[in-house]
Order: C-alpha cells, then sequence, then structure tokens
C-alpha cells in the first residue's frame, strides 16, 4: 500500500469514526434539543420533592426549559430547596406554579411550570412563591380512605 | 507435610514472580508515556498504526455492531411488549449500546484482533533481534516502535466504539420499526429523550478511552516482554487476550460503578 | 599490546546470575585491523559483543571504546557512541515492514538531516558495494538467506562506522556466499579505514581475511595469535577446533554414566 492510499484509508476512517460520534450526539442524544451554557437560575421550595433527582427536566407546557441544578434540605425552613438551572429565552411571572408531576403512571418526575398572568417577571436568583409538592403514595391512600368514610352511608334498597 | 510445604513455597514464589512483573509493566507503561514524543512528532508513524488497528479493525466492529443492536432490537421488542412499552424500544437500544455494548464489546473486539497482532508483531520483532538492532543503531525502539502503536490505539478505540454504538442502533431501528413494526416516530423521539450527551454519551466515550489504553498497554507490554521463541510469542499473544479482556470487564464494573451510582 | 587500540577489554568477568561467562578476559583490539573471536557455541562471544556495544554491563573490569569506557556512560552519551558502531546481527535482523532500500536508509533518515536526494546516492552506493543495488525495491522476506545477510551488511555501514561488529557473519551460508561475505568484510574495513571484530567459528573463511585471533574456551581466552601462527599451534585445543577434529580436549562423548552399566551388560 502506496503512501496516499493509506493516508486515504486513515482519514476515511477518522471521519467516520467522527462522525458516528456526531450522530449518536445529536440524533440519538439530545444535545442538539438543548444547550446547556445560556441559563439562568430560580428556586423553589417544596414540603416533598417526591422522587425528584439532580438533572431532572423542568418543561413547560410539555416543552423542556431547564434542568433541576441541585437539591438540599434548608434547614431554617426544614423544606427542600431546589435550584434550577432555567433557558435564558424563557421568562416567567412572578405568580407562576412550580409542581412536581410524574411523566406517565410510573416515569421519572420532572417539574412543571404554570406561568401565571402577573405583569412582572421573575429575576435570576428569585424565589417563586407557588409550589406543589409530588404525591405521595401514603397520602392518596390515606386521603381515599377519609373520603370513603365521610360519604353519607347508601340505604341499602 | 513436605508436599504441603513445597506447595506453599511454589505459590508465594509465582506471588512474588506476578507483582516484580507488575512493577516491571508498570515501569515499562511510564516509558511509553515518556518517550510518545516521537509518536506525535513523526505523525507518519502513528498514522501507519492507525491503518493497522483502526482501519483493519472496521469491518468486524462495523458487522459485529449491526448484528448486537439488532439482538437488542429482537430481545428488546420481547420483554418490553410484556409491559406494553414497545415505544420504548429506541431507548432500550440506545441506552444500552452507548452506555455498556458499544465500548465493551468494540474493546473486546479490537483485543482480539488488533492488541493480539500487536502482540505477535513486536513478540516476533524482539525475537529476530529487530529490536536489538535498532538499539544498537542508537534508536529508542519504545519511541519508534511501541510508542506509534500505543497512540494508535488509544485514538482508535473511542472512534471505533461509536461506530459499533452507531451501526447497532441502525440494527435496531432495521429490527424494530422496519421489521416488526414499532412506530418509527416514538422509536427516535423516546430515544432522544432518553440518552443525555453529558451523562451517557461522554461517559461511554470515555469508557472506550481507558479499555483502548489498557488494552493496548497490554498488548504491548506482552510482545515486549515475549521470550523470543515460537512458544514465548503464542503464549504472550494468548495472554493479551486473555487479560485484556479481564482488564476490559474489572475496569467496565469500576467505572459503570462510578459513574452511574444514584441513577 | 600494540599501541592505538580502538576498543580495550581489560580483566572482564560477566555472569548471568550464578553462571560465569567470562572470566577475567583480556583483549585489544587495534585500529584498522580485523580481529577473530572464535570459541565453540555459549563461550561467551556474543556475550562480548553485547559488552562492548554496552547492551550489558560487566561485573567487574572495564570496556574501553575510543578511550571512554562504555558502561559509565549516561543514556545520551552511548547513543552518540553508538551512531559510530555498526553491528551485523546473526541472520541479517531486517527491518521485516520496509523494503532493502529503507532499511539502508533507516539510519540516515532517523541520524541526519541529508536531503533525499542525497540519502538516495548514499543508499544506492552501500547496496552497489555489497553488489546488491538491483535488490533496492524489494521486502526482505524476498531475498535469500546471502541476500539479505549482504544487505544487512550494506545496513551495518550505512554512517561508515568506526567500529564493525559481525556476529555470526558466516552462519548458514552457501559456498559462494561465504567466500563473498569474508572478502566483503575485509574489503569494507580497508576502504572505510574501520576497525572490525568478527565473532564466528568458521574457521576456514576467517583465516584467510583477518590478522589477529582470539580462542575463548570456558570464559577464559586460551589462545591469540595471528593466522599464520594459530594453524601451527601445537595446543591441543587449537589444534582440534582449527582441523575440526572429533575427539580431543573438547570431548565426543558427553560426560556421564557408564554405558555398559547403562546397557545392564555384565561386566
Amino acid at each position: 500500500m502506496d503512501r496516499t492510499a493509506l493516508d486515504l484509508w486513515v482519514g476515511i476512517f477518522v471521519v467516520a469514526g467522527l462522525a458516528a460520534l456526531s450522530v449518536l450526539a445529536l440524533k440519538v442524544g439530545n444535545l442538539s434539543s438543548y444547550n446547556t451554557s445560556e441559563t439562568y437560575q430560580l428556586q423553589a421550595y417544596f414540603s416533598n420533592i417526591g422522587g425528584l433527582k439532580s438533572q431532572a427536566s423542568i418543561k413547560s407546557s410539555g416543552v423542556l426549559i431547564g434542568r433541576v441544578a441541585m437539591i438540599s434540605l434548608d434547614p431554617e425552613r426544614y423544606e427542600a430547596k431546589v435550584t434550577m438551572n432555567i433557558d435564558k429565552r424563557y421568562h416567567f411571572s412572578k405568580d407562576t406554579f412550580a409542581n412536581i408531576l410524574t411523566s406517565g403512571l410510573l416515569g421519572e418526575q420532572y417539574i412543571g411550570m404554570i406561568p401565571g398572568g402577573d405583569t412582572e417577571l421573575l429575576k435570576a436568583g428569585d424565589e417563586i412563591k407557588k409550589t406543589q409538592s409530588a404525591l405521595v403514595m401514603e397520602d392518596l391512600i390515606g386521603k381515599l380512605l377519609y373520603t370513603k368514610a365521610d360519604e353519607p352511608k347508601q340505604p341499602i334498597k | 507435610m513436605i508436599g504441603l510445604a513445597k506447595k506453599l513455597r511454589s505459590i508465594g514464589h509465582h506471588v512474588v514472580d506476578a507483582v516484580w512483573r507488575t512493577g516491571y509493566a508498570a515501569r515499562f507503561f511510564f516509558l511509553i508515556l515518556l518517550y510518545s514524543g516521537t509518536s506525535f512528532q513523526r505523525f507518519r508513524l502513528t498514522i501507519k498504526e492507525l491503518f493497522s488497528s483502526g482501519v483493519m479493525s472496521l469491518i468486524i466492529i462495523l458487522v459485529a455492531g449491526m448484528f448486537v443492536g439488532m439482538v437488542l432490537g429482537l430481545q428488546g421488542y420481547e420483554t418490553l411488549k410484556r409491559y406494553g412499552s414497545e415505544s420504548a424500544l429506541g431507548s432500550l437500544v440506545a441506552l444500552s449500546l452507548v452506555r455498556e455494548l458499544g465500548p465493551v464489546l468494540a474493546a473486546l473486539l479490537f483485543a482480539s484482533r488488533a492488541g493480539s497482532a500487536m502482540t505477535a508483531e513486536i513478540g516476533l520483532m524482539k525475537a529476530t533481534e529487530q529490536i536489538s538492532a535498532m538499539e544498537m543503531m542508537a534508536i529508542n525502539p519504545i519511541a519508534r516502535v511501541v510508542g506509534p502503536r500505543f497512540w494508535a490505539g488509544v485514538i482508535s478505540m473511542p472512534l471505533l466504539s461509536a461506530l459499533f454504538s452507531a451501526m447497532g442502533v441502525f440494527g435496531g431501528y432495521v429490527v424494530g420499526v422496519v421489521l416488526i413494526g414499532v412506530d418509527q416516530g416514538s422509536f427516535w423521539s423516546q430515544m432522544q429523550a432518553a440518552v443525555d450527551f453529558q451523562h451517557d454519551i461522554l461517559n461511554g466515550v470515555i469508557k472506550s478511552v481507558v479499555f483502548g489504553v489498557a488494552v493496548t498497554a497490554i498488548a504491548l507490554f506482552e510482545g515486549y516482554d515475549a521470550p523470543p521463541t515460537a512458544e514465548g510469542v503464542s503464549g504472550a499473544t494468548t495472554r493479551t487476550v486473555v487479560q485484556s479482556s479481564l482488564a476490559i470487564l474489572i475496569l467496565d464494573f469500576m467505572l459503570t460503578a462510578f459513574m452511574f451510582q444514584g441513577d | 599490546m600494540p599501541p592505538q587500540a580502538l576498543v580495550e577489554i581489560q580483566n572482564v568477568n560477566f555472569a548471568y546470575g550464578n553462571r560465569p561467562i567470562l572470566k577475567g578476559v583480556n583483549l585489544s583490539l587495534p585500529k584498522g585491523k580485523v580481529i577473530a573471536v572464535m570459541g565453540g557455541s555459549g563461550c561467551g562471544k556474543t556475550t562480548l559483543l553485547r559488552l562492548i556495544g554496552g547492551s550489558l554491563r560487566p561485573s567487574s573490569g572495564q570496556v574501553k571504546v575510543d578511550g571512554q569506557v562504555i558502561h559509565e556512560l549516561d543514556h545520551n552519551k552511548l547513543y552518540l557512541m553508538r551512531r559510530k558502531m555498526g553491528m551485523l546481527f546473526q541472520f541479517g535482523a531486517l527491518f521485516t515492514d520496509m523494503s532493502v532500500y529503507d532499511n539502508v536508509a533507516f539510519q540516515m533518515r532517523e541520524h541526519t538531516d541529508l536531503p533525499e536526494e542525497i540519502i538516495r546516492d548514499l543508499v544506492l552506493m552501500k547496496l552497489h558495494a555489497v553488489g546488491l543495488h538491483g535488490t533496492h525495491h524489494l521486502m526482505p522476506a524476498e531475498l535469500s538467506g546471502g541476500m539479505a545477510r549482504r544487505v544487512a551488511l550494506a545496513r551495518a555501514v550505512a554512517l561508515d562506522p568506526m567500529l564493525i561488529m559481525y556476529d555470526e557473519p558466516f552462519a548458514g551460508l552457501d559456498p559462494i556466499s561465504l567466500t563473498v561475505v569474508g572478502n566483503l568484510i575485509r574489503r569494507l574495513n580497508d576502504a572505510l579505514g574501520a576497525t572490525s571484530i568478527v565473532v564466528t567459528h568458521d574457521v576456514q573463511e576467517s583465516l584467510k581475511i583477518v590478522d589477529y585471533i582470539y580462542f575463548i574456551a570456558d570464559g577464559v581466552i586460551v589462545a591469540e595469535g595471528a593466522p599464520d601462527e594459530i594453524k601451527s599451534s601445537s595446543k591441543p585445543f587449537v589444534h582440534q577446533f582449527v582441523y575440526g577434529e572429533m575427539d580431543g580436549p573438547v570431548p565426543f562423548h558427553y560426560p556421564g554414566g557408564n554405558y555398559q552399566q547403562d546397557l545392564n551388560l555384565k561386566t
């Protein structure tokens, strides 16, 4: 094999390998749909975060707009403090709701942002006041039992 | 009683031998890194080795990747069908390949094909005194012969691993969507949602680089250290494949535990 | 001792682990001469070459090349020294993955900045000196044993070294190649003004071309002298070696056991 043919084959090999990597990154992974650099931070406090994890998605109307950066327990309020990285392109009003939702029946948990009507917008570092914690299975069952117990008894016909 | 003492002594001897050999191998690895300048200043040498180990392994990597992806598609579909989650087939195939099967299988194939070839080549060069000839000509054989092969292996490995995973995803697509009939849209969209660039793909690339270093270093060391006889070289080639395979699997466990903990 | 010795080996002892190979060996190679070192297999001849080349260190004693103690040089100085040495390995040791041309050009490309046109002229000249300039495009696998040996010789003298070492240059050659190689060793040495040391057990060829001979047996030098002195030597070992006699100081029978007893014959 003379020199130029060898170089050609090695070049093809390297280009193919890098192309495969790019295909994996862009088509298979989610690199193209989310740019990690342009974000600002917001905070929210929840009484129970359920199964929410760091790097979980933050969606509004189902569209991915950010990721959970950090979850910690606030030592003064004894609530879970969730720090979020939100895409700079999207801004929300001060009365936006942040709810912890589950994707699918048994899927992973994410934060859903439902915008409110306030004209003032949340700035970087602000706290989202209106939050709804995750649904915990035991509380749900307990609630169901109590509501059933409270129902007036139907006379047996 | 005496037989037992003899056995213990021979075991002790083997352990000391193994430790000594590990130290010798570590020193050899350090020398390769130290003399790596030549591999980059005279990149032409590394390119030649990239051809021998990388390009020549392309066919087996692509074919194996395709078939592994196809099997994943088949088996994945059968299992997911039971839970009514066939639409998740894309995520299953892609995650399995990118996180685990791509780096590990590509590395195992590389060890068997290119690794053993390197061992045999260097072993034979040593047996026919070509290495001694080079030393007598005042040319450092580690810089000129071993270094380029090492870096060619390290560069090839992530590329081959990515090609394996890409072919595998394609194979899974062919079986899942084209042959079985899983919905094309959900195949790709669920896959894109599930596979994270940083977490999955980058970790997979890191794994393949680590495997590349391990496999190539083992192959080159066994070749350089082989006794200069026919049995010596053949034993060294076998050792390369066995030790590389074990190293890949053990390193995979350690890396996976480190990267994917708390997932 | 003649003055101006290029290589001096003084009281050198060398052992592989517990096995002593060389015991108190004294040797000198005068400049411009061809010296032969002879002995049976495994007597330490090749070890001697490795000591001169600096691949091995003596347990005691000194090996001096061109006035410098070889085994005390650091890595860089040792490599500088080796550039002035050329070595012909047993069976050639050509680099099998490159052509004959590239083999001979190897040292020129690695150690000098000469442009390719000049290297081409030099390579063809060296190959012509050994009679093989028409083979420059072939690969080592396509050469016969004798031709490979000659190419290796051209490669050894590529940079016009001051010391040329030959490790069994006559091993396995046909009668024609034997004469050719012997001739080349002498002619190249004289043409280049170099010093050559030939390790061999081919007596007939060597006696024709060398200036001085050392005989090694059991790790010591048992005899030395010019070819005529050796041919007429009365020492039994030398006589047996030179005339190829079956039995003498080197016995025919490997020592061990009583033959008749081993066959269970009644004595």
